[in-house]
């Protein structure tokens, strides 16, 4: 670990301008990912502002009938918000999926959503990775290769976005609010908010420079099943080999996104418009363009079927 | 003491302390967090300085330069020591690789400096400025790509490389059913909780080492042969051990570096390994490939049984001894064996929990349950046709099965019979117990729900060894018993056991015994590994205490033969007096040791158990999640069962994850094991082991020891996993035979979903 500077900041805006008047500076929020990065010396920050005191941690009925998510909520308490088991629980469930209790009580909202990659050889500072050290090669793409995406790869970068979080967010068209060191704030839909890896894998989101997330909405409740299975493994404490957030109405109709494919939370719209054909048709759609390895070609099979699986539950949970 | 006849009654008889389930006796420190581990004497030297290890960036090669301008200028830097500077170094005889690496470099990790500076965290960052330039060369790290090249190993713990038995080939072509498969192992890292870690303090030319360490006298031996230095003037305590599994037998890079470091730095110096440096720095349990053949007649008689074992290690390393259990678990006249080695630059391979059978044992009990469907029998059924009194396959051994004595080659008998063989006992208790009547023969005909059901079974089979420990025991004048031994307890409840043993000796209650481990300044014991602690280190303190009770008998002027020892008093005839009198102001110590005739020539001591495991494998994604699991053990006398119970539970949880999880991953490119951290290397967690339950089948074998004991702590894995795939198959009817059976591997087969 580099030695660094330390801040408690006060308010989101001012947050943001220590961000910009310390090049090379991070937030800090639970600290679960960001501490242990910089002990391999994988992040490097001279500055860090811990956000923790912004007030940033309730969650808000909006004017629109949704709900806004402060930044620095922690995952335990948004997994057992009333409101978030009632009308989102494919969000509730995906929580739940992650991690361990000990790190759901420090990760929040915003680090979880900015969690890096667990590619094996982005943590080896010894191994070559464009998303570590841009231009050094991938060490994935012919080696060890069974956890990674299938979908949205580039021959610079193959890793996965390990969050499930995201993958429910992703499936309840969320939004994420931000403010800038200028001042100037803007909302993210959720689906633009993260990047394929492309030539620049070292860049995982739309977030500029000292950017930084005040909070996430969620638009009104839209019902349904809400089902989130994420296969892995063991039974607990590992991150997802593919993952299926799904919330399928009556009628058959609804939204399905997955984890573990893709550099990002993966949904494809206009695959949702073939549920009611079943797995085999949202799947071909959804993962039309996949190009897997030869270690993590399974995941195609796999996800059709834990596809297959989530809807028939879903038809037998309809009321 | 020597124990060359078969034990007759004696104190241990009495069972009024040993074999009850009685609480640890360092449990109330360990779940206090007052046992001190490695890392936590603080107060042995309040200035210890940190030690933190570079660990190469390259598996094979060279380096070419260090620079360590940059780090030497880093604030708190004390000292770096590398192989450039450490002065000449020796390397332990149970040390494959160098623990101090360059110029040249055997394998990644390989450790090729350590940065000392007053805090951990300084320690770490300088250690990220050591600038190192290497040349790499080209590597072995392929085990399939390098088995044809494998030659035949020396002799070893595992006996010799091949044995033959009858006419195998012949057998085999004739034998109206046939059976013939291959099943691969994978890498797997020991993954104890704690890490290797050492505090080493210098006085003078004297070395002391607080370390976990599971071979104190081993671990001595090595370091005074690296450092060149008199075994005299090193000392290692090693009071506490947080888990091993072989991890810990030998000398390992955190001893050497924190000694070197401590004589750079001129101050005590610590250092624990990173985790990363588990998997590829220390030793791991190496990968098979496994080819077995059996040959049998309709009626499910093997008349021929063949299995060879390939596995690779860094050069004069040596093999994986996956065939032993096959000469001696099941009949057959014609027979053989062999084992090959092949050089791969990984870091070396060397024991994890139960070596050579644990791996074995995955592959033997898929291959019996398999041959037991092709002929149409019932699995138990088959195996306990194929039982056997008698060792089938018993190659002239070397000089002597004791790893520390160096005894003269004994006359050799091909088929000596088993001290004590229950397996077929445990099979039927079991059968029994777990409901395997219950069991619908034909796979993938169960199901609940989502979940596709199968139960499996698969024997449990490992060798008791007997090998010298020695002991000290000492009475003072309040009647404390007191135990000096360097035996070590990595978990197992050593502490306990020895207590026990001593307190029905010596006629007192538990609390009356103080147990002093660890220290290599006690009397050398037999260590803990291959299960052989429990029993020998006991029997050693049993021959202390019989030295014990003579003197004491001798001070009252009793015969030791009529004395009595109970309730903390002696007693002959009408009179009696307290140990504590006996004991007097100086007090008495007796040392002794149990060392072994050839009774386990004459006998073959092993221990038997059957598994019984039921999995749901879910019919949509292929997870396998275990239901239940059972075994039934046959392993001498229990001596705590409440420990016991632990161990082989313990050992089942390990077998479960060998079978669904575990495997380091080869980048067969860059010569490494990639999931090097508890996040990708996975064991199992709570969520994944069900309600496991132990049973011991009533057992004593006079032949092992006085304590008429044996291992039960690596039993307890053996035939684990291949139960667990049994089990899959029952659930699925499909075979998996490549460890570990992960939802990929059974995918493309499951029914299809409607
Ligand atoms: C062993 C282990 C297992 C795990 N398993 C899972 C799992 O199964 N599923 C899963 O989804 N996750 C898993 N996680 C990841 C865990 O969810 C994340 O570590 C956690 O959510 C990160 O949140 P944090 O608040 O601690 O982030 P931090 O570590 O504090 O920050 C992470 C990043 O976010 C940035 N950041 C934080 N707050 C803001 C803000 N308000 N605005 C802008 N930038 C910000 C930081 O600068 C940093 O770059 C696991 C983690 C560990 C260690
Ligand atoms: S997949 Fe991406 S993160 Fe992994 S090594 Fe390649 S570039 Fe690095």
């Amino acid at each position: 670990m580099r030695p660094f500077t330390f801040e408690r900041a006060k308010t989101p805006a001012d947050a943001a301008a220590a961000a910009s008047r310390n090049p090379g500076s991070r937030f800090v929020a639970g600290g679960t990912n960001l501490l242990d990065l910089m002990k391999l010396e994988i992040e490097t920050p001279t500055h860090l502002i811990d956000v923790n005191g912004l007030g940033l941690d309730k969650i808000e009925p909006t004017e629109d009938g949704g709900v806004r998510i402060g930044a620095l909520v922690r995952n335990t308490d948004l997994s057992a918000d009333e409101r978030i088991r009632r009308d989102y629980g494919v969000l509730a469930r995906a929580l739940v999926a992650g991690a361990t209790g000990q790190l759901r009580n420090m990760a929040t909202t915003a680090g979880n959503l900015l969690q890096r990659t667990r590619c094996p050889y982005f943590y080896d500072t010894n191994q070559p990775c464009n998303k570590r050290t841009p231009g050094s090669g991938c060490g994935a793409i012919g080696g060890y290769s069974r956890q990674h995406a299938v979908v949205g790869v580039s021959d610079a970068c193959i890793a996965t976005h390990p969050s499930d979080m995201a993958v429910a967010l992703r499936v309840l068209d969320a939004t994420v609010e931000t403010i800038r060191p200028d001042g100037a704030t803007r909302k993210i839909a959720i689906a633009e908010f993260h990047r394929l890896p492309g030539d620049k894998p070292q860049i995982d989101t739309v977030l500029m420079s000292g950017e930084l997330i005040t909070a996430v909405t969620l638009p009104k409740p839209i019902g349904g099943a809400q089902i989130y299975r994420k296969v892995r493994d063991r039974a607990s404490y590992a991150f997802a080999l593919i993952s299926v957030a799904a919330i399928v109405q009556r009628d058959g109709t609804g939204r399905v996104a997955l984890g573990g494919v893709a550099h990002k939370p993966w949904r494809v719209e206009a695959a949702e418009a073939e549920m009611p054909r079943g797995a085999k048709a949202v799947t071909a759609r959804l993962l039309a363009d996949a190009k897997p390895t030869a270690e993590n070609a399974f995941k195609l099979k796999l996800v059709e079927r834990a596809l297959a699986s989530v809807l028939a539950e879903a038809k037998g949970a309809q009321p | 003491m020597k124990f060359d006849t078969p034990a007759k009654t004696n104190p241990i008889d009495q069972l009024k302390v040993v074999g009850k389930p009685v609480d640890r006796i360092d449990g109330p420190l360990k779940t206090t967090g007052t046992a001190k581990y490695a890392y936590e004497h603080h107060d042995v030297a309040p200035d210890t300085a940190y030690g933190y290890v570079i660990g190469s960036a390259i598996a094979k090669g060279r380096i070419t330069s260090i620079n360590l301008n940059e780090a030497k200028a880093a604030p708190g830097v004390l000292a770096i020591v590398t192989a450039d500077n450490a002065g000449k170094l020796g390397k332990g005889e149970l040390n494959t690789a160098k623990l101090l690496g360059g110029p040249e470099i055997q394998h990644y990790h390989q450790a090729i400096g350590v940065v000392v500076a007053e805090t951990f965290e300084q320690a770490r960052a300088a250690a990220q400025l050591v600038q190192v330039k290497y040349e790499r060369a080209k590597g072995s790290f392929d085990l399939a790509a390098a088995k044809d090249s494998g030659i035949k190993p020396k002799p070893g713990f595992g006996g010799p490389p091949d044995t033959s038995v009858g006419n195998f080939a012949g057998a085999f072509a004739s034998a109206p059913v046939k059976f013939e498969a291959t099943y691969t192992t994978p890498d797997q890292s020991h993954c104890m909780m704690e890490p290797h870690a050492s505090i080493a303090v210098w006085k003078g030319d004297k070395l002391t080492v607080w370390t976990s360490n599971q071979m104190i006298a081993w671990g001595v031996r090595d370091m005074a042969k690296t450092l060149g230095i008199p075994k005299e003037n090193v000392r290692f305590i090693s009071p506490y051990i947080g888990g091993g599994f072989g991890g810990k037998l030998f000398l390992r890079a955190d001893v050497l570096l924190a000694a070197l470091g401590a004589r750079a730095a001129k101050r005590p110096v610590k250092v624990a390994l990173q985790r990363a440096l588990m998997m590829n720095n220390t030793t791991h349990r190496a990968a098979t490939i496994q080819r077995i053949r059996l040959g049998a007649t309709k009626e499910g008689k093997l008349t021929a049984i063949a299995h060879e074992s390939w596995s690779g290690d860094l050069p004069d390393g040596g093999p994986e001894t996956a065939v032993s259990q096959t000469r001696q678990l099941y009949a057959g006249a014609n027979r053989m064996t062999a084992m090959r080695l092949a050089v791969l630059d990984l870091t070396e391979a060397n024991a994890m929990r139960a070596p050579g059978e644990a791996s074995g044992m995955m592959a033997l009990e898929i291959a019996m349950d398999e041959m037991a469907e092709k002929l149409g029998l019932d699995p138990i059924e088959f195996r306990i046709l194929n039982d056997t009194q008698v060792v089938p396959d018993n190659p002239a051994k070397p000089p002597s099965s004791d790893p520390q004595s160096k005894a003269p080659e004994e006359k050799h008998n091909p088929h000596p019979p088993f001290s004590q063989r229950q397996l077929t006992e445990c099979f039927r208790t079991g059968a029994k117990r777990f409901g395997w009547n219950k069991r619908n023969p034909t796979p993938g005909k169960t199901r609940d729900g989502h979940w596709l059901i199968g139960i499996g079974v698969a024997a449990a089979f490992r060798n008791n060894l007997v090998t010298k420990s020695a002991a000290r025991v000492r009475l003072d004048n309040r009647g404390i018993v007191t135990v000096e031994t360097d035996m070590t307890d990595i978990g197992t409840g050593s502490y306990t056991i020895i207590a026990q043993t001593a307190a029905e000796m010596m006629g007192v209650p538990l609390d009356k015994v103080v147990v002093r481990l660890g220290d290599s300044s006690f009397p050398v014991s037999c260590g803990s590994g291959g299960q052989w602690g429990g029993n020998n280190s006991t029997a050693g303190v049993y021959a202390a205490c019989m030295k014990l009770r003579e003197a004491i008998a001798q001070k009252a002027g009793f015969n030791a033969s009529d004395a009595t020892f109970t309730d903390g008093q002696v007693r002959s005839g009408n009179r009696t007096i307290t140990l504590a009198e006996a004991a007097g102001d100086k007090g008495l110590v007796a040392e002794d040791f149990i060392e072994y005739g050839d009774l386990d020539k004459q006998f073959q001591q092993s221990t038997f158990g059957a598994h019984f495991v039921e999995v749901g494998v879910n019919a949509a994604t292929g997870e396998t999640r275990l239901r239940r699991m059972l075994a039934v053990c046959a392993a001498g006398r229990i001596l705590n069962p409440k420990m016991a119970r632990s161990q082989v539970i313990g050992a089942m949880t390990m077998g479960a994850g060998a079978a669904l999880m575990e495997g380091l991953v080869v980048d067969k490119r860059h010569g490494f094991f990639v999931n090097h951290d508890l996040a990708t290397y996975e064991v199992p967690v709570h969520a994944d082991i069900p309600h496991l339950e132990a049973i011991f089948l009533d057992e004593t074998d006079p032949t092992s020891s006085p304590m008429k004991a044996k291992g039960v702590a690596e039993l307890g894995i053996c035939g684990v996993a291949a139960a667990v795939a049994n089990a899959i198959y029952n659930a699925t009817g499909i075979r998996v035979r490549d460890y570990p059976i992960t939802l990929d591997k059974l995918l493309d087969k499951l029914p299809e979903m409607v």
